[in-house]
């Protein structure tokens, strides 16, 4: 039961240049270096990634305790935002 | 359509706050096929099935590191040492894997192996059997591993996010096990006629023990309908177990190897391989506790978590004293709350 001060750490990997750092899972470290150095060995042990972040889980704050909720309602009655709700008679092109 | 409805159906459950929306948003989420993610409603009775599933199965990956690991110093070549290293690693980053899956349920890592070491959550029984010479070490790659990948392809796309990732990256590194393992007994079994023997003798034992590792049969099967309907499993333990066979029969023929059953043979009409009977009695009396190595597992799996307390109590009291002198942002343990 020694491992209770070892927090949790996000991991986060870019897995080649030009792609953003993506969400590749978590472990515990005792501190920042450890915590690089283990998602090296446990996330990139076939060449998966070329940059890696760890964040503190505790140090994220998520938009809501549920997934799905009026948060995100604003976007869902704007259909103008999307280019498939004009129409464009046919035969133009480049639009 | 479906996910527009399981959404809607969540909304109204937020605005009712009725525990039975709650249920109905849930059902409609695994029906549709939706992943269920850390922070959503569940029922307790499928979160303490996927904590006691993922549990099991993590642990089976670390207790796994032990029969290969037996083989690593022996190892005839260094090519081979190099192999088998590196598949044993991977065992262990696929227990990582599992376990932090299972922490997004509200568990601990401590509170997980605890629970191992006190025997009161399992480990998959095929693991207490021994690897008695190195023909063994192919044998697990081609039979334990192959059973597992055929178990666990379909774990992808278990109704449980975190389960579910975890699944893709392992079954990913899986593949090389299984195909380091085939070709061992195929190098054996081009060898020296001793060579020959030791393979067979493998394959001999590894057989039927592969064969439970897919579970008791689908009429006795105390978890498998309600993992069905919530979608944690896809396949019962039968249909999975009969896919394996068909699948050997032809692989252990290009090895030029024999499986070890009388009963082996081509059912036309089925389209599968029909198979003798299976002996349950000893998948019981191992999974008791009765099997050869029960005991030599968790007491070497104990010994190694204790002979390694003094390094986790360094590295925590070494940041502890870095955190005090530069005033680093928060590291509380806490979990859970923020998982994604």
């Amino acid at each position: 039961m020694t491992n209770t001060d070892w927090p949790l750490w996000e991991v986060f990997v870019r897995s080649r240049r030009g792609l953003s750092h993506t969400h590749a899972g978590s472990l515990h470290a005792p501190d920042a270096e450890f915590a690089l150095r283990n998602a090296r060995d446990l996330y990139t042990r076939r060449g998966e990634g070329v940059s890696i972040w760890v964040v503190p889980s505790s140090a994220i704050t998520a938009s809501s305790p549920d997934e799905k909720d009026p948060f995100f309602e604003p976007a869902a009655d704007k259909p103008y935002r999307h280019p498939t709700f004009y129409e464009i008679p046919e035969g133009v092109k480049h639009l | 359509m479906a996910t527009a409805a399981a959404h809607q159906a969540y909304g109204a459950a937020e605005d009712t706050a009725d525990a039975g929306a709650y249920e109905r948003a849930f059902d409609a989420a695994v029906a549709a096929d939706e992943r269920i993610e850390p922070r959503d409603w569940m029922p307790d009775a499928y979160r303490a099935t996927l904590v006691r599933q993922m549990a099991q199965h993590a642990h089976s990956e670390i207790i796994g590191m032990q029969p290969e690991a037996n083989w690593i110093t022996r190892a005839p070549s260094l090519r081979r040492k190099a192999i088998l290293m590196a598949k044993v690693q991977d065992e262990a980053g696929h227990g990582l894997y599992l376990y932090s899956a299972a922490e997004t349920l509200g568990t601990s890592r401590d509170e997980l192996l605890d629970k191992l070491h006190s025997g009161r959550q399992k480990y998959s029984s095929i693991f207490n059997y021994p690897t008695l010479t190195w023909a063994d070490v192919g044998a697990i790659g081609w039979l334990v591993d192959g059973a597992a990948i055929t178990n666990q392809v379909p774990l992808c796309r278990c109704s449980y996010g975190p389960y579910a990732r975890a699944m893709v990256r392992i079954c990913k590194e899986e593949s090389f096990h299984q195909r380091q393992g085939y070709e061992l007994l195929l190098a054996l079994g081009r060898g020296t006629p001793e060579q020959r023997a030791m393979a067979q003798d493998a394959v001999n034992r590894w057989w039927w023990p592969s064969l439970m590792m897919f579970g008791p049969p689908d009429d006795e099967s105390a978890h498998s309908a309600q993992s069905m309907t919530w979608k944690i499993k896809r396949h019962s333990n039968d249909e999975l177990r009969q896919r394996f066979v068909d699948i050997c029969v032809p692989q252990a023929e290009s090895l030029g190897l024999t499986l070890p059953d009388p009963d082996l043979r081509w059912n036309e009409e089925r389209g599968h391989y029909d198979f003798g009977p299976i002996d349950w009695t000893e998948f019981k009396e191992v999974l008791k506790g009765n099997g050869p190595c029960n005991e030599q597992r968790l007491t070497q799996r104990r010994r190694a978590h204790e002979e390694g307390a003094w390094v986790r109590e360094s590295a925590a009291a070494y940041a502890a004293k870095h955190t005090s002198r530069t005033g680093e942002a928060s590291r509380s343990g806490e979990t859970g709350a923020t998982r994604a």
